[in-house]
């Protein structure tokens, strides 16, 4: 199995580790049992994220796609981090080996579900707006 | 500093090993089967290397069958067997364990499609089988028994020598998967009742790309490759001649001094238990009392094994987990499943091998590194996290693993 160098990037320093005290919405998708866990939490002000972090229970490819999405996201309005797909995640990183995919679909989910929780939280139906946060078919 | 510590994995082919390779390149590279004496030659130093197998684990030369790998062997000798009592005598059985090499699962598995039925005797929580599992497993179906010598994760050593009394007794062909052990136990073929064994070089410094068969004499063994007439006509092929005479050089070192060489890793490796068994919710997988010399295999929880790996190798540790990351499964290692941990434990496991060119200092330095490693991952847990904070949960795995702190 082969890493991109950006994958491994991504690996040795990850950005945006930690967790944020005050966010505005946090998503938390995959298990332990399947061998990824990936936490985000996201900063939204003015409809605009304006930070992001994560903590991710995982392999290299968890952890560079967490970091990744993380960093795809932050700066971002809500209305474009919505439209983030695994494939632009994999496309920042330089792809990931076919095994490995379906932790770039974990992160997009984690993502989406951290946006989920913060239409919750202020009061507003996120189904319509997001759509089902669905788990990656690899673990359930 | 580099370390290597996965040598269980395959092992660097030694100067001395290599010197001997060499001229079967560029002097002695006659076919063997050629009648002038460039070829005879070749086949002088394969019959040489030959003998060295055979004396390296009490067989006779006549007994050995050079292939392209262990896992090669293994097929050969598990499939062919099975497929011939069948043949000859309706017999439709075979014997293994849960936590076989893949080399050994997937060929029952491969004979299950054929029709046979494979009973997966289950390994105990701290890996080991008795010979009492298999005689009572054994039935007047049982076509053939496999079990591996020594576990290739954990390092178990298996009671084969009862085992093989078991089989002879009851009439039944015992083939074993030795290729972790080979080198690191002392191995007799006649005195531990050894029907057939499956060996690989470069787990002993030989190259990748070569192995042996040994086969009991006055056991039937089926062609397995069809063509020429090398190796008295079971595995065409031309002989890889390099590799042969490496794997009779290497089985010969390999199998000399063996205790004094164990003596000195098993210091290391016990040093190493102790000291990594320090770090919080952590555990040692398999048995310590009948374990190879060089093998640790530990579970650290709330980390997984692929990115304990890839921090390990930028501290320059090259090292293994029975992560299913590494074999590109999502399953995490069928062998610690088979121990019967959970996955949240089995994803977390690391395994080092080391050998006698190991040193104090790497020692060290893997102490201090995975300590270190293990505390960078778990920062960035969410299931670590979840374990030691509020959320609670770490009652369920406490009784596998030492005090989280």
């Amino acid at each position: 199995m082969l890493y991109s160098e950006k994958v491994m990037e991504h690996f040795a320093n990850p950005h945006n580790v930690g967790e944020l005290e005050n966010a505005d919405g946090i998503g938390e998708v995959g298990n332990a049992k399947c061998g990824d866990i990936m936490k985000m939490y996201l900063k939204i002000d003015n409809n605009v994220i304006t930070d992001a972090k994560f903590k991710t229970f995982g392999c290299g490819a968890a952890i560079a796609t967490s970091s990744m999405a993380t960093d795809l996201v932050k700066g971002k309005p809500v209305s474009e981090a919505l439209k983030l797909t695994n494939k632009a995640v994999v496309d920042a990183l330089d792809g990931l080996p076919a095994q490995k995919l379906h932790c770039s679909v974990l992160a997009e989910q984690a993502i989406r579900s951290a946006l989920s929780d913060y239409y919750t939280r202020q009061g507003i139906d996120p189904l319509p707006i997001v759509g089902e946060v669905g788990e990656c078919a690899s673990c359930s | 500093m580099k370390i290597y510590a996965d040598n269980a994995a395959t092992t660097p082919v030694l100067p001395e090993i290599l010197s001997v390779m060499l001229p079967c390149f560029t002097e002695n590279y006659g076919n063997p089967s050629s009648i002038y004496s460039l070829g005879m030659n070749a086949l002088r130093a394969i019959e040489k290397a030959r003998s060295q197998c055979a004396a390296a684990i009490g067989a006779k030369s006549n007994e050995i069958y050079f292939t392209g790998c262990g896992t090669e062997a293994d097929n050969w000798a598990i499939k062919e067997t099975a497929r011939r009592l069948r043949r000859e005598k309706g017999k439709t059985e075979i014997i293994t364990t849960n936590f076989e090499h893949h080399a050994v699962l997937h060929s029952t598995q491969a004979l299950e499609k054929e029709g046979f039925t494979v009973k997966y005797l289950p390994v105990s929580s701290d890996g080991y089988i008795t010979a009492n599992q298999v005689s009572d497993a054994i039935t007047d179906n049982t076509a053939l028994v496999t079990i591996m010598y020594a576990n290739n994760e954990i390092g178990t050593i298996l009671p084969i020598k009862e085992i093989g009394a078991i089989c002879r007794e009851k009439g039944v062909i015992f083939h074993t998967d030795a290729v972790q052990a080979i080198g690191h136990v002392p191995i007799n073929v006649t005195t531990q009742n050894i029907d057939m064994m499956s060996v690989s070089g470069h787990k002993i410094h030989a190259p990748k790309g070569v192995g042996f068969l040994y086969c009991k004499n006055g056991l039937k063994l089926d062609r397995f490759m069809h063509g020429g007439a090398q190796e008295r006509g079971k595995r065409a092929g031309t002989e890889n001649t390099a590799g042969i005479v490496a794997l009779g050089e290497a089985i010969t070192l390999a199998t000399t001094g063996i205790e004094e060489r164990a003596a000195k890793i098993i210091l290391m490796r016990d040093r190493l238990i102790k000291e990594l068994s320090k770090i919080p919710a952590s555990r040692v997988n398999g048995g310590c009392k009948d374990r190879l010399p060089g093998n640790v295999n530990m579970s650290f929880i709330g980390i997984e094994g692929e990115s304990l790996l890839l921090n390990l190798d930028l501290a320059g540790i090259s090292a293994s987990s029975g992560s299913a990351c590494t074999s590109g499964s999502l399953d995490p290692s069928h062998v610690l499943l088979a121990l019967g941990l959970p996955h949240e434990i089995a994803h977390g496991s690391l395994r080092l091998s080391i050998n006698e060119y190991n040193t104090d200092d790497e020692i060290d330095y893997i102490i201090e590194t995975v300590s270190k490693v293990c505390a960078k991952i778990r920062a960035m847990s969410p299931l670590w996290e979840d374990l030691t904070g509020g959320k609670g949960g770490f009652e369920r795995f406490a009784p596998l693993l030492t005090p989280i702190k």
